[in-house]
Parts: C-alpha cells; structure tokens; sequence
C-alpha cells in the first residue's frame, strides 16, 4: 500500500513553494526551489529558511511515525538546534526528519537538508516534540 | 538566474560607525528578510531589535493562525547577526554557525513580533549571541534564542 505522495503542507511551507517530492522508506522528503524570498546573503540561502526546511521535514517525519503507529496525538515544539555546515547554493534542497525516538510524552527528532549529495548536509536540525494526546471530545 | 540584491559589503560605508537602521533596509527588504519584512525598531551598544507583522500565510497552523516558528528563527539570525555589527561598530562577512530556539509559547495570530538579538561576547573569529522574541511586552518572551557566528575573513559571499 503506497502512502500519498502530497501531505497538507503548511501555509507558511507553501508561500516558499516546499513540497513533499518523494518518500525514503515512508518518511516524506521536502523540497524547496531557490527563490529571491529564500535568500540570504547574496547567492546562498537564507539560514532561516533552511531552518524552516528543516522544521517543516522534522514535522512530517513525526506525523508519518505517529500514524505508522495508530496514534492520533498531536505535537507541540519545544525547541530547535541548526548547525550551518556548509552554504546553502541557489538551487533546490531536500529535507528529511528521522524520529530518533517517539516516547509517550516526548520525541527526539532530526532534519537534515541537502543539496546534490545526501552525504553532504547543508544543516542539520534537532528537536524536541512534546506529544499531546488528543482531547477526548464532547461530553 | 539573477537576484539584485546589493552587496552587503560594498554598500555599508567602512568609515562610519555601523547602522543597523540603514543596513536593515537591505537585509530586511530584500531576499529572505524582504518575504518576512523585516522592519528595524531599535538598538543599543550591544543589541539590535527587528520585527514583522503576522501574516496568513506565515502560519504554521491554519485553525489556530500560530505563526510558523521558522518565521522567529529568520527574525532572531537577522537579530543576532546585526547585534555581533552594532557591537563591533562595523560589518563584518559572517555566517551563522548554530542557532537554537526554545519556544516558551506560540506566538498568536495577528500578534507583531518583535525579535531581540544581543551579543554577549566577540573573539576574532566568533560572535556569541543570545536573544528572545515577544510580542510587544519583554516580560513575556515567546522564544529564548543562542547562538554563535564565525567570521568568513573578507569573503562576503
């Protein structure tokens, strides 16, 4: 059973035209063009919006672990680590999240984004989600 | 492809002390700082304060209007980025070389944020910084920001 290739992104991911434009083992991979709104210091992307890149396939990467287990809790961001490794080029960049580990409470994710070789990340983001279990509704 | 946006290095006079009112109006209407615009709204010896106005389609969630977090991390680079310049009393080329946000709180639909970059210590190489964001009152931040920026000697791209 394949997953959908599109996920509801955002509105913020898409005033930067990311999208989803491939899965690697389930997990959705995000790309964003080079575009003026997205650079930084002239020719290079802008840290910021890497970083968004970043968030935004950390995101999906949880949605897609908590569905894969049948939960439907929702997240809620705590905080963010970006380490800048190398300049970000004017062309597209791909991001993906790996859950490091999806507690009851918590989880530890992290992004990294690149451009032509996934061996060679641009930046690498870590985050920490809390989970929050969904309000049981009505009465 | 080409993107006109100035260089920063070449535009910012090297016989003036730095501005970070005039130089925001390059980082902060053009490229990414143009999407986000940024506005200058004030700075001191060591510190520099931008902001930008919540827009819909800055949102990270569409039925509550919170703004993406992103959003605060642009604000809080530019910040930062600038605090090391105002510090300094000159431009320096740099890059960003990790930056972390704790987020205290969503920033609320409609609700201005204003972000607030300090440097608190510069060597040759790196700028040590730290901030917070707020929506008006900095006695209820809704992000604490750290972070660090190396100098990329005079290559400025």
């Amino acid at each position: 059973m394949s997953e959908p290739l599109t996920i509801g992104l955002p509105p913020y991911a898409l005033a930067l035209d990311m999208e989803v434009v491939d899965r690697i083992d389930g997990t959705p991979v995000i790309g964003m063009p080079f575009a003026d709104k997205v650079q930084g210091r002239p020719g290079f992307l802008h840290g910021g919006a890497i970083s968004g890149l970043l968030e935004m396939a950390a995101i999906a990467a949880i949605h897609q672990a908590l569905r894969d287990k049948g939960s439907d809790s929702g997240i809620k961001q705590v905080n963010v680590t970006i380490d800048f490794m190398r300049g970000g080029a004017p062309q597209m960049t791909y991001a993906i999240g790996e859950v490091i580990r999806l507690g009851r409470t918590m989880a530890n994710v992290e992004a990294r984004a690149w451009q032509d070789d996934r061996s060679k990340p641009i930046a690498i983001g870590t985050m920490h989600y809390l989970i929050r279990k969904p309000k049981v509704g009505g009465n | 492809m080409a993107f006109n946006k100035p260089e920063l290095g070449s535009l910012i006079p090297t016989n003036t002390a730095f501005d970070p009112a005039m130089v925001n109006k390059l980082m902060g209407k053009f490229g990414h700082g143009g999407f986000l615009d940024m506005e200058y709204v004030g700075h001191g010896e060591d510190w520099v304060e931008l902001a930008i106005d919540w827009r819909a389609d800055l949102v990270a969630d569409p039925e509550t209007g919170i703004l993406a977090s992103a959003a605060v991390i642009s604000l809080m680079d530019n910040a930062t980025s600038m605090s090391i310049w105002t510090k300094l009393g000159e431009f320096r080329p740099q890059v960003t070389m990790d930056l972390r946000l704790d987020y205290l709180r969503p920033s609320p639909a409609g609700a201005r944020v204003y972000g607030r970059g300090i440097c608190y210590h510069l060597t040759q190489t790196i700028g040590f910084v730290r901030g917070f964001a707020h929506n008006g009152d900095i006695d209820d931040p809704l992000a604490h920001a750290s972070g660090t920026f190396i100098r990329v000697g005079d290559r400025v791209s």
